[in-house]
């Protein structure tokens, strides 16, 4: 029972992070229809910044920062450099533009930084709170990790809900011409899309750093996992992408802790055929049909 | 030269059409393998594993219209085929590689039965998924695939009457050839027939399609399965030629550089599959070479393949969709033009 009890704190915190990578994966998707396969090399550049930054500065919480700033320009500068070009194409070139920035950024981060994985520093402590005598495996880390991703969701859906900023980003997303006769400067407001949902990544690596540490392929499972967590709540809602991620994490910390780590990749691309097979527009789909 | 492809291309019947291209391609294989010295013998043999795959992937992206970033890891499901029917069995080679064919034929049916029903991004990431989870199947279970280190197997003994001192690059260059050739042989007749007229109206125009009497996830499926056949070939050919097995030789990369190759190459071509298969053998020992004489780091030039496919991807996709077979039609149309209209049956 300890145990079960340990999987679901674990699975709930893990959650979180794919709950991240998901909503960075929803933004873009909500503001250009493309899935953003070149996330999970974004966020692995932010973080290898911020890794250098710490161990240099010795401050984590410059490094968090810088971090941060870089990955709202890389995404910003994504869009507006290769992004814009394929926007309007074939969805199959959006998708190869964007696995050929992921190997590129992965080959780049080789160059620079070396292939070997190297530690990162936790904000907290990873030590769990002690409850009537043992370690539970929820540390005030995994707290911070809980508290950041819920403040991130509440930020953007006040964002989306509550300015009008972002009901311009809605109305650019939904219905571009429309949105462009009534004034909106749509091309701007995609940028802005991507640099968030680039921020919202590089968070999610931060956070996701010190437990699978930092390396050119250390997060292609974390992108894979965010994709599931992304499709589960529909691609195109930010609650979704949260509710999606955290099931997804408790699922998979079930599967990690009873049957094994190496099968927790192919358990999520079960999940994921799943969903798509059967409710192809996500659990909390609005709309009945997918785009096709 | 030119006159026996333009008389090959020219000819109306695409069985015999196919046969000559065969003919012609074994030759050219033939002649090299006997003029090569053995680390080419070697690049050959690695080129006609890597055409094997391609031509497929290429058939299936090109002509259907579905991407897969899954054939690294269908490659494996046949290289670790042969690993275990040679290595543990002892099978002989061409029952353990028609074996290898059968079972990714099977695990290409499942994927690609899921597949169908999936679009560009959602198929996208549902073969990543698969792409980056099926090589940790080997750590699961280390009794059978041997985990990290993979499974070794002998390599292929050359038949005596080819002589004592037959060089095993050759031999092994010779079987990679025979399986390419066979593919080609295969993809080459399809392209023309009307299967491959089905894949590209399914392509264009599913409605359209299913409005003529095609069964749309039906033919998209077959494009999968064919393509899976032609992975699971070349990944035992793999095996034979590198006498390993490993989880580190089908890691998201292999599925990343295949793609690379037939954008390259120019998506549905099987001349492409040519080229592709040429610069992903090729690219690796020009830049090893590259950075050995500017003295880069091991770090740097240990990566140089991939930052160039990466390139490679996204100016393609920018620039230049058509890829190097559709550089080379279009300079030989020109070409062709200027010629008279005589020469214009040549041009593909």
């Amino acid at each position: 029972m300890t145990r079960f009890i340990d999987l679901t704190l674990n699975g709930i915190s893990t959650g979180a992070v794919y709950a991240a990578v998901a909503l960075a994966l929803v933004l873009t998707w909500r503001a250009t229809r493309i899935v953003n396969f070149a996330q999970g090399g974004m966020l692995m550049i932010t973080t290898f910044i911020a890794s250098s930054v710490i161990s240099t500065s010795g401050s984590y919480w410059l490094g968090f920062a810088v971090a941060l700033v870089c990955g709202l320009v890389l995404g910003a500068v994504v869009e507006r450099a290769l992004m814009r070009r394929v926007e309007s194409g074939a969805p199959l070139n959006a998708v190869i533009v964007a696995l050929g920035l992921l190997i590129l950024l992965q080959a780049l981060a080789g160059m620079i930084w070396g292939n070997t994985p190297r530690s990162f520093p936790p904000a907290f402590s990873i030590r769990g709170y002690d409850v009537g005598g043992t370690h539970v495996l929820f540390a005030p880390n995994d707290t911070f990790t809980v508290l950041v991703v819920i403040g991130v969701a509440a930020g953007l859906a006040a964002l989306f809900r509550g300015t009008t900023i972002g009901l311009k980003m809605r109305a650019a997303a939904f219905q571009p011409e429309v949105a462009r006769m009534l004034g909106v400067r749509v091309g701007r407001m995609f940028t802005l899309g991507w640099a968030l949902a680039a921020l919202v990544g590089s968070l999610a690596g931060l956070l996701v750093a010190p437990a699978v540490f930092v390396g050119p392929n250390q997060f292609d499972p974390i992108l894979i996992f965010g994709f599931t967590a992304a499709v589960l709540g529909g691609l195109d809602s930010p609650v979704g992408a949260v509710v999606g991620g955290v099931a997804l994490g408790l699922v998979l910390s079930y599967v990690s802790g009873y049957e094994g780590a190496s099968l927790v990749t192919l358990a999520a691309l079960v999940i994921l055929i799943a969903v798509l097979m059967i409710r192809p527009g996500g659990l909390f789909s609005s709309t009945q049909e997918r785009r096709v | 030269m030119n006159t026996v492809l333009a008389r090959i291309q020219g000819s109306h019947n695409t069985l015999a059409r196919s046969l000559g291209l065969v003919v012609f391609a074994g030759a050219v294989l033939f002649i090299a393998s006997e003029a090569l010295g053995a680390y080419n013998e070697l690049q050959l043999a690695n080129g006609a594993y890597y055409f094997a795959v391609l031509a497929g992937l290429t058939v299936l992206t090109g002509l259907s219209g579905q991407i897969s970033l899954g054939h690294g890891a269908l490659m494996a499901v046949g290289a670790y085929t042969v690993a275990l029917l040679i290595g543990n069995e002892q099978w002989p080679l061409v029952p353990a590689l028609l074996a290898a064919v059968a079972l990714t034929t099977l695990v290409g049916i499942a994927v690609g039965a899921a597949a169908t029903r999936l679009r560009g991004p959602y198929l996208a990431g549902a073969t990543l998924a698969f792409a980056i989870g099926l090589p940790a199947l080997a750590d699961k279970y280390t009794g059978t695939f041997g985990g990290e280190n993979g499974l070794v197997v002998n390599p292929p003994t050359p038949p005596s009457w080819l002589g004592a001192n037959f060089p095993l690059e050759r031999w092994e260059a010779w079987i990679a050839g025979l399986g390419a050739l066979v593919v080609l042989f295969v993809m080459n007749n399809l392209v023309r027939s009307g299967v491959g007229r089905s894949f590209r109206a399914v392509r264009d125009d599913e409605i359209a399609a299913s409005l003529c009497g095609l069964r749309v996830a039906r033919v998209q499926t077959l494009a999968f399965v064919l393509s899976a056949a032609c992975a699971g070939l070349g990944g035992g050919l793999l095996t034979v030629v590198l006498q390993l097995a490993s989880p580190g030789a089908f890691q998201l990369e292999l599925s990343l550089s295949l793609l690379t190759a037939i954008v390259l190459g120019g998506l549905g071509s099987l001349l492409g599959a040519v080229w592709g298969a040429a610069v992903l053998v090729l690219l690796p020992s020009w830049t090893n070479d590259i950075a050995h004489s500017f003295s880069l780091s091991t770090g740097v030039s240990a990566n140089m393949p991939l930052a160039i496919y990466g390139l490679v991807l996204i100016t393609a996709m920018l620039v230049w969709p058509s890829g190097i077979q559709g550089g080379v039609r279009a300079v030989v149309s020109r070409v062709g033009k200027r010629r008279g209209p005589r020469a214009k049956g040549a041009a593909p």
